[in-house]
């Protein structure tokens, strides 16, 4: 029995994805590339939103965001992430990161929220999502990074919809989860008062896992911010690029200021979102 | 009565799990609840259950918690399907609604206060109040007004503007009963509306609920666990079991004629003398004499050496009540002829009556006071009978000891 040997290749999966993506690649590619046209737009938006404002502007609009919804301590600190990234010579990066970031967002929670709030009212909706979510979390995107880049060729919308497959899981997770969290009772309640099924959704589900669902925006966010290197390597720009720039030159100091205001860049982020949250 | 129902139940059964079919198969040869859940892993939750509804009364389902009387509520608006059954409400079979007809009956029909409250927690005390109206799409102007009246009537006014967080529990379930007044049902379901209260409160919140009945007459069926509970504010108490409904009737026919050892375990350690009244009780084994020309003290005496009787009680030929006299009053009367021989003159002093609607409790101190028994008026004064110190220790007596081996040895079956 040779079958057990394992000495050569029984099941050529490999050609198979092979052949699936180059046969997708030959004959749909303008599929793809109208799904590219909407993440496009978006992202030039705010690009040239963040581009045409003058720095001081941005700044003061962040930590306006800032003092309404995290207080002093946060304000001071965006303001002093902003300055330092200034200072840095990172200015222009981080504009394109957070455009990058904020675009992911957008398309996570434009497809995350209804995508939860089916799985939280659907049994089986949930059970046949949830393996889909662990693997776009398990997963490494080196994996899909290919794929990507053959069906929508290099750039930012690359990088964007690489990051859309990783950080998309959180917010559908956790809206499901805070639509499941309403207490029947008060469902029930609804019911006998007349509500629809959509006004149950309307009235009593979703404004109760509101909570939950913005905790889940400040998750897909956290992990969008994580993916900018990643998707750097597929040539997204930004605050990935000194990092993987000093990764392949050996600057340690170029990576080391990239990968510092990724990471103040993440927490003033956070801070705000989780700010708003609590409201 | 011949009075048309407003809410009939006619053979309902719920069973839930996975084999309803075989498991009313099953009921139907006869096996029991709990034989049938060892063999389908299915449960009856209700069974055979058929009585009627009248409007303005306030029916109360009772029974203890797996006795099926929360599932029996729920089936009435269809927030739980019955399996098999019918039930009318104004005539019109609901379990045969699609869903459309069935939203529009929960909105003009019918509204519930439960027992956990249930209020939005994202809403004000106003908007809870307002959300059955919201749902039925009445502007939010009206809407609002009509939250505030029904806020009104439970005393919440003040509040309309808090969160219901901010709220004791006792305001909470007045929000919760103003939630369900705003939309001016026809019926109100109160599925154990007061029991997660403190008993004051819950004793509070019974008197609240009797004073509204008697401003706009709804029909109510009120889910209870607690007896006193719904001999306070029950016309009607149907008493659920397993399931089944093993008596319906008013509080005093129950209390007299338990249907068996289930429903007479339920009134144990129930003081009947808050229950019964003197009507209920009043016995007419007293000798009557009738008044006639008022001239017939012999004539009574008479009657009454014959009967072996201390006392008799003068009624006129309308029934009504005149007053008692006694064999000693009556001899006095005849000894004295100097005096007018009429029958008043021997009536004896400080004989009071009772009404047929005093409770045990209000009778006692002057049924034990006098040597005679006490007589018992209807509200037109005429005589029902009359309450004796036996007549009275008998009724507490037949409500107590005698029963208590039957029913302690009923226990186990019912805990």
């Amino acid at each position: 029995m040779n079958l057990l040997t394992f000495k050569e290749k029984v099941i050529p999966l490999d050609e198979w994805v092979q052949s699936f993506v180059d046969w997708l690649v030959f004959n749909h590619r303008d599929i793809f590339q109208a799904i590219k046209t909407p993440i496009e737009l978006c992202l030039k938006g705010f690009e040239w939103f963040f581009t045409v404002l003058p720095p001081v502007v941005v700044i003061l609009l962040f930590a306006v965001a800032a003092w309404r919804f995290a207080g002093k301590k946060v304000t001071i600190f965006t303001v002093a992430t902003f300055l330092l990234v200034g200072y840095l010579g990172l200015w222009g990066e981080t504009m394109t990161t957070l455009a990058m970031v904020i675009s992911s967002v957008f398309f996570c929670a434009l497809a995350g929220i209804p995508l939860g709030i089916m799985s939280g009212r659907s049994d089986r909706f949930q059970l046949l999502l949830r393996p889909a979510l662990d693997a776009m979390q398990t997963i490494p995107p080196f994996v899909y990074l290919v794929p990507v880049v053959m069906l929508f060729s290099i750039g930012t919308v690359s990088g964007i919809l690489a990051t859309i497959v990783f950080a998309l899981p959180p917010i559908v997770r956790l809206t499901s989860l805070g639509i499941r969290q309403v207490h029947p009772e008060l469902i029930e309640a609804a019911l006998a008062f007349g509500a629809t099924p959509g006004q149950v959704l309307r009235k009593v589900q979703f404004p109760l896992a509101l909570p939950s669902i913005m905790a889940g925006l400040n998750q897909t966010l956290m992990m969008a911010l994580s993916m900018v290197v990643i998707a750097a390597l597929i040539g997204a720009g930004g605050l990935g690029n000194p990092v993987v720039q000093g990764l392949n030159t050996l600057e340690i100091g170029l990576a080391t200021i990239g990968g510092l205001a990724i990471v103040l860049l993440a927490m003033v982020l956070d801070r705000i979102t989780q700010g708003f949250a609590r409201r | 009565m011949a009075q048309e129902a407003k809410v009939a139940v006619k053979n309902l059964f719920k069973i839930f799990g996975p084999h309803p079919k075989k498991a009313m198969n099953l009921l139907e040869q006869g096996l029991t609840k709990e034989e049938i859940f060892e063999k389908t892993e299915t449960t009856i939750g209700v069974q055979s259950a058929s009585f009627d509804i009248y409007p303005g009364e306030i029916f109360v389902i009772m029974g203890l918690s797996g006795s099926g009387k929360s599932t029996m509520v729920r089936m009435l608006n269809r927030l739980i399907e019955p399996t098999v059954g019918e039930v009318f409400i104004d005539g019109e079979d609901i379990t045969r609604m699609n869903n459309d007809q069935l939203v529009k009956m929960r909105r003009k029909k019918m509204s519930m206060v439960f027992q956990s409250f249930a209020l939005m927690p994202h809403m004000t005390v106003l908007q809870n109040a307002a959300f059955g109206l919201e749902m039925d799409g009445v502007d939010k102007a009206t809407r609002e007004s009509r939250a505030l009246q029904a806020l009104e009537q439970v005393g919440l006014e003040a509040w309309a503007a808090s969160m219901p967080e901010e709220l004791s529990g006792g305001m909470q379930q007045r929000v919760g009963l103003a939630r369900g007044l705003a939309v001016d049902p026809d019926i109100l379901l109160m599925d154990e509306a007061f029991s997660a209260l403190d008993p004051l409160i819950r004793t509070e919140m019974q008197d609240e609920l009797l004073k509204l009945q008697t401003k706009a007459k709804r029909t109510i069926v009120f889910i209870s666990h607690d007896l006193d509970e719904a001999m306070r504010i029950g016309d009607r108490i149907a008493i659920m079991e397993g399931g089944r409904v093993v008596q319906v009737g008013t509080p005093e026919e129950i209390l007299q004629n338990p249907a068996d050892d289930y429903v007479r375990a339920f009134f144990r350690g129930v003081d009947p003398t808050n229950i019964l009244t003197a009507g209920d009780i009043a016995g007419d084994t007293q000798v009557t004499i009738r008044i006639t020309d008022g001239k017939n003290p012999r004539a009574a005496l008479q009657r009454l050496i014959k009967n072996d009787r201390e006392y008799g009680y003068v009624i006129d030929s309308e029934d009504r009540f005149h007053g008692i006299v006694s064999t000693e009053s009556l001899r006095e009367l005849i000894d004295h002829p100097d005096g007018e021989q009429l029958l008043k003159n021997a009536y004896i002093e400080d004989a009071v009556t009772a009404h047929n609607t005093d409770s045990m409790q209000d009778i006692l101190p002057e049924v034990a006071s006098h040597p005679w028994a006490l007589p018992v008026l209807d509200g037109a004064g005429r005589y029902l009978g009359a309450v004796s110190k036996n007549l009275f220790l008998r009724t507490l007596h037949r409500n107590h000891p005698d029963e208590r081996a039957a029913v302690e040895a009923n226990q186990d079956g019912v805990q």
